[in-house]
């Protein structure tokens, strides 16, 4: 079990409230497309992570901590992460 | 007295801000990388403006980790000065040595320009050659200049005199269009609670001669000589100087 494989799918977006420039700006380009019914749109980061040699909950504390330390900045940004196993 | 510049992979106004203090203000610098480990016997670091490790992830994400920021974070909770410039303001933001963050500017684009900041607390370490109300005239250049923070930390930088700079129009008023980047408060420059820390968005390394359109940027390092003791040149005190 220690020695599965995982892939961890990281999502940090901003956080409510933050102003985020670039969402606004693809929203009014929608909105210019024909597209009325886009209301805020936000922009955020999607990252992948594989994971060797360690076990399930190892991997979900430690992408926690890895995101609170670099992946994310919690002053201006919310995370979120799934982990699958790579089969 | 004896500076700290500090050159992380990716920054590009570390010699201008040595050549500015020694060769136009006679003082002694240690030229140090990113990779150093101690900050012996200096009596301010200067963390410079640029696009560490590329601006990745998040502006100074990565530069926070440099083996050189250990030194620079115990340099800071001895009470030692630290003054970091735009990519530095950045890095010391993402460190927790200064409250709130930068984000990308209002207007998405990068810009490059004179601006005018209102010096708002001159009783600071980093500011104590101007005068409360004096307006400098500096130049900007960055993408990510848009300070951001929760409304406690707003409420207690505002409340505790850390704010030290706020963009202005050229008589001093704050208004909408004389933010550059969106900064909440029309924050250009704040300090941390202790008052030894200081980071700001605007370069006075690049406006510390008149060849290059002014010489506001000397005030603040002037101001820093002035609290590590050393007797300093007097500065002009005229509220707005322009090119």
């Amino acid at each position: 079990m220690d020695n599965m494989r995982w892939r961890a799918l990281v999502y940090v977006t901003p956080k409510d409230g933050i102003l985020d420039p670039q969402g606004k700006a693809v929203q009014q380009s929608l909105q210019a497309l024909g597209y009325p019914e886009v209301g805020e749109v936000r922009i955020g980061k999607y990252m992948e992570l594989k994971l060797a040699d360690v076990s399930r909950e190892s991997a979900e504390t430690r992408v926690r901590e890895m995101c609170e330390r670099l992946l994310a900045n919690r002053v201006i940004e919310d995370f979120r992460f799934e982990i699958e196993a790579i089969t | 007295m004896r500076w700290g510049v500090i050159t992380f992979p990716g920054s590009n106004d570390d010699a201008q801000t040595a050549w500015v203090l020694e060769h136009l203000l006679g003082e002694s610098v240690v030229r140090l990388w990113h990779k150093d480990t101690t900050l012996d016997d200096l009596d301010c670091v200067v963390l410079p403006g640029g696009f560490s490790y590329g601006d990745y992830l998040r502006c100074g994400a990565m530069g926070r980790f440099s083996p050189i920021m250990r030194a620079v974070g115990e340099f800071a909770a001895a009470g030692r000065l630290v003054l970091g410039i735009c990519n530095g303001f950045q890095i010391l933001c993402e460190a927790g040595l200064l409250p709130g963050a930068l984000i990308r500017n209002r207007g998405l684009s990068f810009l490059c320009q004179r601006v005018r900041v209102r010096v708002e607390n001159a009783e600071s370490a980093f500011t104590n050659r101007c005068r409360h109300g004096d307006v400098l005239d500096l130049p900007i250049k960055h993408g990510e200049g848009c300070y951001v923070a929760d409304e406690t930390t707003l409420q207690a930088v505002e409340a505790g005199r850390q704010v030290l700079l706020r963009y202005t129009d050229t008589e001093g008023r704050v208004t909408p269009g004389a933010n550059p980047n969106g900064s909440l408060g029309a924050i250009a420059g704040i300090r941390n609670a202790r008052g030894n820390v200081f980071g700001m968005m605007p370069h006075p390394e690049h406006a510390c001669e008149r060849l290059v359109g002014g010489e506001d940027g000397r005030k603040i390092f002037l101001s820093i000589m002035a609290a590590a003791g050393v007797t300093a040149e007097p500065v002009s005190s005229k509220v707005v100087s322009g090119p």
